[in-house]
């Protein structure tokens, strides 16, 4: 136990530095999957077919070539055709547009769910777009798609982990540099239950979001399985 | 740095190869493994009840922590066994937890009086599951299985961590000794892009016509 607490000791700064950087990627990369979600959310349900049709193959493309794919050809391709991007920068870019596209499929799914009779109330109160949203569509689909958002950023948060492929200290490339004077057991095990910490958290204040949102309308909360349904359907 | 198809179409059979032996087959072996786990895990909590508590904590710290770091420590911990072998693993465990809730939408979706019906028929738990519960909840299910399979599918590239030669690890590696990374890549992609796309408008489809 005192060898443990040592090592820990040890190791701490850069334990510490490690989960720092994970925290950054996973704040930036939340930050920008969100604007990137509701933006093509919204954009999906556009009376456009070719704003629709755009968004389509954006969304697909995301979603269909896989996040290592896509910060390989960020860290890679980008340099050759003179786009240098800082560490930070790629990671973030390739989360947020990765997370972003499976969000915005949560974000789409929870707006066409808001009955049919409540768009078309609005339209019969001839409210503006941002009016209706604002006040009666957006309220609904948010208690939705918060569950699934919750579960997404959970992947986003693992997803991370893919940083110290692109030379970023974060806490999968400190554990493993751990591992030689710290054994495997302790190095991966403390990087895991950090990850775990960091993950419940967040799914925590999600879950508050999520609880205040149904109780301003009223309605039960759903089953986890339900939401684990609405989430395999938006990541495949 | 213009497009080169030439060379493009070169390292296409190369990465084919790469998928076929290794994404296709942690994918398909990981899944099957996935599915039955999760089953086992999501009728275990329903029969245990409350007393299934641990359980759900474990489940909860495999699905809420990094398959990276998963990997590298099943690989190091189990000096024995293959790369590949511990990718298969690592994966099928992984997605267990996922596939597990989605049993359980499956298991909750069917109604109450099913199971009293069953209990009125006395009949044993293994037959309540096999001959009433299950035929009725994997309906639901199949799809949201299919889903997190291809969602696996897609996390494959993962196992660079531990060193399996995986198609986008090889594309990688034939950038790095041509520096053509821009065809190497796309056609990386693109071979995801064209085996999960149509599944998952398979799983799609499947969904509509398996729903009551």
């Amino acid at each position: 136990m005192s060898d443990l607490l040592d090592t820990l000791a040890a190791a701490s700064p850069q334990l510490w530095e490690g989960t720092l950087v994970t925290l950054q990627l996973t704040f930036g990369g939340a930050a920008l999957a969100f604007l990137v979600a509701v933006g093509l959310g919204l954009a999906a349900l556009s009376p456009w077919v070719i704003v629709r049709t755009l968004v389509r193959v954006i969304v697909e493309l995301f979603r269909g070539t896989s996040l290592v794919v896509q910060v390989f050809f960020l860290f890679y391709v980008l340099p050759l055709w003179g786009v240098e991007l800082a560490p930070y920068t790629t990671g973030i870019l390739a989360l947020g547009l990765n997370y972003g596209a499976y969000g915005s499929e949560v974000v789409r799914g929870s707006l066409t769910s808001v009955p049919q009779g409540q768009w078309e109330t609005t339209t019969a109160l001839s409210m503006s777009w941002l009016h209706k949203m604002r006040r009666v569509i957006w309220p609904q689909a948010w208690a939705l798609m918060l569950p699934g958002l919750n579960n997404l950023l959970i992947m986003l948060v693992k997803g991370t982990a893919l940083a110290s492929f692109f030379l970023m200290n974060d806490l999968t490339f400190v554990s493993d540099q751990m591992r030689r004077t710290a054994g495997t057991f302790t190095s991966y095990g403390i990087a895991m239950v950090i990850y775990l910490l960091i993950a419940l958290a967040l799914s925590w204040a999600l879950r508050v979001l999520e609880a205040r949102a149904l109780r301003r309308l009223g309605l039960r909360e759903p089953t986890k399985g339900e939401t684990a349904k609405a989430t395999a359907e938006a990541v495949a | 740095m213009t497009w080169d198809t030439e060379f493009a179409l070169s390292v296409f059979p190369e990465l084919l190869s790469a998928f076929v032996r290794v994404t296709l087959l942690v994918t398909v072996v990981g899944s099957l493994m996935a599915a039955a786990l999760g089953l086992v895990w999501a009728i275990t909590q329903r029969s245990l009840g409350r007393r299934s508590l641990p359980l759900r904590w474990v489940l909860d710290f495999i699905r809420m922590t990094p398959i990276p770091v998963q990997l590298l420590f099943v690989y190091y911990t189990f000096n024995n066994l293959s790369a590949l072998t511990v990718g298969i693993l690592v994966f099928g465990i992984h997605y267990s937890t996922y596939m597990a809730e989605s049993y359980r939408a499956g298991i909750e979706s069917i109604r109450k009086g099913q199971w009293e019906a069953a209990t009125a028929l006395s009949l044993p738990p293994h037959r309540t599951w096999r001959a009433v519960i299950l035929p009725q909840a994997l309906r639901a299910t199949l799809p949201s299985l299919g889903n997190w399979a291809i969602a696996m599918f897609k996390d494959t590239p993962f196992l660079i961590f531990i060193g399996v030669l995986e198609m986008v690890t090889v594309a990688r590696q034939i950038g790095g000794s041509t520096f053509r990374y821009t065809e190497t890549f796309t056609i990386a992609g693109l071979i995801f892009l064209a085996a999960s796309y149509p599944t998952a408008i398979l799983m799609r489809r499947l969904e509509k016509r398996l729903a009551y």
